[in-house]
């Protein structure tokens, strides 16, 4: 399925959407059906799915080795409109998605969409195949330079934001056709069973490519530890797999999984963890057979430690944690406070090892983490979520992908599929360096208010008004409880009241929400 | 043609800026600014320069503002010390004052933990609050270099003025006395609670800093006490403890600083802390006998909070009341510590109930099984009750709750 995008309108026909944001109804050229509110978005008809194949068509000795990507590619059918997927369990590290489009521009190739899981900063030399148009959008993360890139209104396209789960989503409903996917994986068999456990590129898990394995037309599996079959665990299916190509390197392993994490020593942060691990305590979260989400960021990490420090002094442990994984939550789990860990993505050398090693540290995808399109939804069943944010209005809706200036600078993530949690917090500092976080209006809402219950700032914690029951909980509490605008007037006072940011009318890309519908758009910034 | 060159920036600088200033001749105000913030408040911040240009009547000027997300009162007092060290003026620029800074400070009350901030830092100033110390230093001492303390004045001035301190004591360290005595005009008509003396020696320095001060309240009409907190740095401080400590009224405390003290001994500083014990217990007693605090020095490795923890416990052991401390983390590993711990408290109780009950039965003398309890015991027991109860670790009805319990036991 390839699209010619030469003479299409990036994009047509604005209407207001549920949650009040002006957005598209045509986005490079498809139709995009707008946000109808939490849940309200009926999907219809069966899943897309793959051609069907026939081992007969494949090497009967199971060795579908290529001697180069580039050779891969071209097997795949690589031309102009495709669109090619990747991953980041390398995060900063990946030595592939650059690779591919470098042979794509040296071919001639043009229009590509780029389908990446996420993008980090290693993937910035991508701007020169943005502007030569080899590439004409990414649908993904635009991250750091890209973002900025984009938000300048440069591309080619529009980009499209979707979370992890919104991701599988959009490939499992068949909005999104992957013609190749490009899987560079830690370890692989020949026949394309493939894992990320073991080898010098060991990253724990690459559940981000399960869909891709599933649903794309053609997978290249891409390893530098290429092993007899069978690749043991196959956390992709060699079954699913077109070809394989050995390199050098996949990876560069300190930029993939760091030796260490570390806790944060800010202490602004330090204090943000103590007071929603106290505010967790004080609303009766933290009981024994508990449930949480631990993220990778310094708070997220320290939130984790007040919480196995209570679960020690009172003999109860958790049920599980979700999320990213890492040391302390290896730890949790060795010493008994925490019976499983669900990860997604695994952050340091001690997550790879116990993923490894230990039956209950167990790898999963947005498939069964985050997906909206299933039945059922992991991340309903977590009794805490902790989350960041760039932003967050009175309504409580909250922005994570374009600072206040109006730029674009990160991806979404999980971070909307987490949303779903019984409780989710946001622990932010009222304001960086002079910028206030709470905002009558978020520059962009990435989740609806209705589904984020706590903020937590250095200086005050705001409950949504939505949760009675948590107001009722901490109504005699000796935490700072205060309201919402209390806390956008006291930042204020501080930093004074900010401008109101001007952009152009011109969309530069479109967050989707985990139904797949549009909740807001990003605009390019208007230059002085 | 005259540069000044005020403020900080580059990699790691937040909360700053730096301003490029030269007054010229002609062409009027030319105002070149780079910040982050640009977006959201370089129309606020171009205001501000021309205002503060308006108030010292600078008609013309080329200035660089490089910033890093200053807040209001960190640029006006850059600006207003690049101006002032090329045209001296008398004229003072300040914002509207933070009504929250308008509190005064007990001669007795707690003073645990205080947190140095260096004065020239704006970013750790902003949010040393929230951590809830019982005070906050504001350093123009050794954490600023000597070519950044004039505009480190003006920094700590403002931040006096409209950084929310949230009821912390609102300390300032001068310079060593004669150089200390010119930073008061920037903190005594600013509300300071505290000022620490460092390195001082001898009654007259003492002396010196309140004469200075008086001026300074008479001019500025100022009714309130100033406390003073002399720092001991020096064998001779040591020495002359008894003869510091009951120097003036306004000597709330004695703080001990052993970094110069065992360098002034030819020692090094152990954790241990053998080489500083003579000193530590001569500023306690000098202290004790003057009836004010002392004070013991910072515990500089902000890693080690168990080794902070066994400083602290000895430190109390030995009489001391307070501790600087060097990273808000600090704080509450002090509190805690110098804190009545529960053992403590359960003796304190049982020593108050019974001066209680003696009381109400017309007793004179306090038992308790045995043993008699003299007066200043039970004094030290209510003391400890008192603070039990301001750190949250007692309730303040504690002994209605008792009896209402032991009630309860009996009718069972």
């Amino acid at each position: 399925m390839i699209f010619i995008f030469s003479e299409m309108k990036k994009t047509d026909g604005l209407v207001k959407n549920a949650i009040g944001k002006l957005v598209p109804t045509e986005v490079n050229g498809k139709p995009v059906v707008p946000y109808m509110g939490v849940g309200k978005y009926r999907p219809q008809g069966r899943k897309y799915a793959q051609l069907i194949s026939t081992c007969a068509d494949y090497p009967s000795d199971g060795n579908k080795l290529i001697p180069s990507l580039k050779e891969a590619l071209i097997k795949s059918g690589l031309k102009d409109g495709m669109t090619i997927s990747t991953h980041h369990h390398f995060r900063n590290g990946d030595l592939i998605a650059v690779q591919i489009f470098d042979i794509a521009a040296e071919m001639g190739i043009k229009d590509l969409v780029w389908y990446p899981s996420a993008s980090f900063e290693c993937h910035s030399p991508l701007i020169k195949y943005l502007e030569d148009g080899t590439i004409h959008h990414i649908e993904g993360s635009m991250n750091g330079s890209l973002g900025r890139f984009t938000s300048k209104g440069l591309m080619k396209g529009v980009g499209v934001l979707r979370s992890h789960g919104g991701r599988y989503q959009a490939v499992q409903d068949g909005d999104v056709h992957i013609d190749i996917a490009v899987i560079a994986s830690p370890t692989a068999d020949p026949f394309g069973n493939a894992n990320g456990v073991d080898g010098p590129a060991a990253c724990g898990l690459i559940g981000f490519a399960l869909a891709d394995s599933e649903y794309a037309d053609k997978v290249i599996v891409v390893t530098d530890n290429l092993i007899p079959f069978p690749c043991i665990p196959w956390q992709i299916q060699g079954n699913n797999v077109d070809y394989v190509v050995q390199v050098e390197q996949v990876g560069i392993p300190e930029k993939i999984v760091s030796g260490t994490t570390e806790v944060t020593k800010s202490p602004d942060r330090l204090l943000l963890a103590e007071m929603t691990a106290k505010f967790c305590d004080q609303a009766g979260i933290i009981r024994d057979g508990f449930s949480f989400q631990a993220g990778a960021g310094g708070t997220a990490l320290s939130i984790g430690i007040y919480f196995a420090d209570i679960l020690r002094d009172r003999g109860m442990k958790a049920r599980f944690a979700r999320g990213g994984s890492n040391k302390y939550l290896v730890n949790m789990l060795d010493e008994g406070l925490l019976e499983f860990i669900l990860d997604g993505q695994t952050f340091d050398l001690d997550g790879v090892k116990s993923m490894r090693e230990n039956p209950n540290h167990v790898n999963t995808s947005p498939f069964t983490s985050y997906n909206y399109h299933g039945k059922g939804n992991f991340a309903q069943l977590v009794d805490i979520t902790i989350l960041g944010a760039t932003e967050v209005d009175l309504n409580f809706n909250a922005n994570v992908v374009t600072h206040s200036d109006g730029v674009l600078l990160h991806g979404i993530g999980g971070w909307q599929n987490c949303l779903f949690s019984k409780c989710t917090i946001l622990p932010i500092p009222l304001f960086r360096d002079r910028i206030p976080v709470i905002r009558d209006e978020v520059t962009t809402i990435c989740g609806p208010g209705e589904l984020i219950d706590v903020i937590v700032t250095e200086r005050g914690i705001a409950i949504n008004p939505l949760r009675k029951d948590l107001i009722e909980k901490l109504k005699n509490s000796d935490l700072p409880i205060k309201t919402i605008r209390e806390l956008k007037d006291e930042a204020e006072k501080i930093c004074g009241v900010p401008a109101k940011i001007e952009f152009e009318d011109e969309i530069v890309a479109i967050v989707k929400w985990v139904d797949g519908t549009v909740i807001d758009c990003v605009r390019k910034i208007k230059q002085k | 043609m005259k540069t000044a060159l005020v403020g900080n920036k580059g990699k790691g600088v937040r909360s700053d800026c730096h301003i490029t200033l030269e007054i010229t001749e002609t062409n009027g105000i030319n105002i070149s600014l780079n910040s982050k913030v640009a977006a959201l408040f370089g129309e606020s911040i171009k205001i501000l320069v021309e205002e503060i240009f308006l108030f010292f009547e600078i008609k013309n000027a080329n200035i660089v503002i490089e910033d890093s997300g200053a807040l209001p009162f960190v640029l006006a007092a850059r600006i207003e010390s690049a101006i002032k060290k090329i045209i001296p003026s008398s004229k003072k620029y300040l914002l509207e004052s933070n009504i929250n800074n308008q509190y005064h400070t007990e001669k007795d009350r707690n003073r645990f933990s205080r947190l140095y901030l260096p004065g020239n830092s704006p970013s750790l100033m902003i949010n040393s609050g929230v951590h809830k110390p019982n005070g906050i230093i504001l350093d123009l001492e050794d954490a600023v270099a000597p070519d950044k303390k004039d505009e480190a004045r003006y920094l700590v001035r403002n931040a006096l003025k409209n950084v929310d301190f949230y009821g912390a004591e609102r300390m300032v360290r001068i310079n060593q006395i004669p150089l200390g005595l010119g930073d008061l005009e920037f903190i005594v008509p600013y509300n300071v609670n505290l000022i620490l003396i460092p390195k001082c020696e001898n009654a007259d320095q003492i002396h010196q800093v309140n004469t200075k001060i008086e001026e300074l309240k008479q001019k500025n009409n100022i009714k309130h006490q100033i406390w003073l907190m002399p720092i001991i740095e020096s064998a001779l401080g040591v020495m002359k403890s008894f003869e510091i400590a009951t120097s003036a009224d306004n000597v709330v405390a004695l703080a001990i600083g052993l970094e110069d003290y065992t360098a002034d001994l030819g020692t090094a500083r152990t954790n241990e802390g053998n080489e500083s014990f003579f000193a530590r217990s001569m500023v306690v007693n000098a202290c004790k006998a003057a009836g004010i605090q002392p004070i013991d020095s910072v515990f500089s490795d902000i890693a080690d909070m168990e080794a902070l923890k066994v400083n602290v416990l000895r430190s109390k052991a030995l009489g001391f009341e307070g501790m600087g401390c060097i990273h808000p983390r600090q704080i509450k590993v002090i509190h805690d510590n110098f804190a009545p711990n529960s053992a403590e408290i359960d003796k304190a109780k049982k020593i108050v109930n019974a001066f209680i009950v003696a009381q109400e039965k017309g007793l004179g003398v306090v038992s308790l099984g045995t043993k008699m309890i003299d007066p200043p015991v039970v004094k030290r027991a209510q003391n400890s009750i008192d603070l039990a109860i301001s750190m949250g670790k007692l309730n303040s009805d504690w002994r209605e709750q008792e009896i209402a319990a032991q009630e309860l036991q009996e009718k069972k």
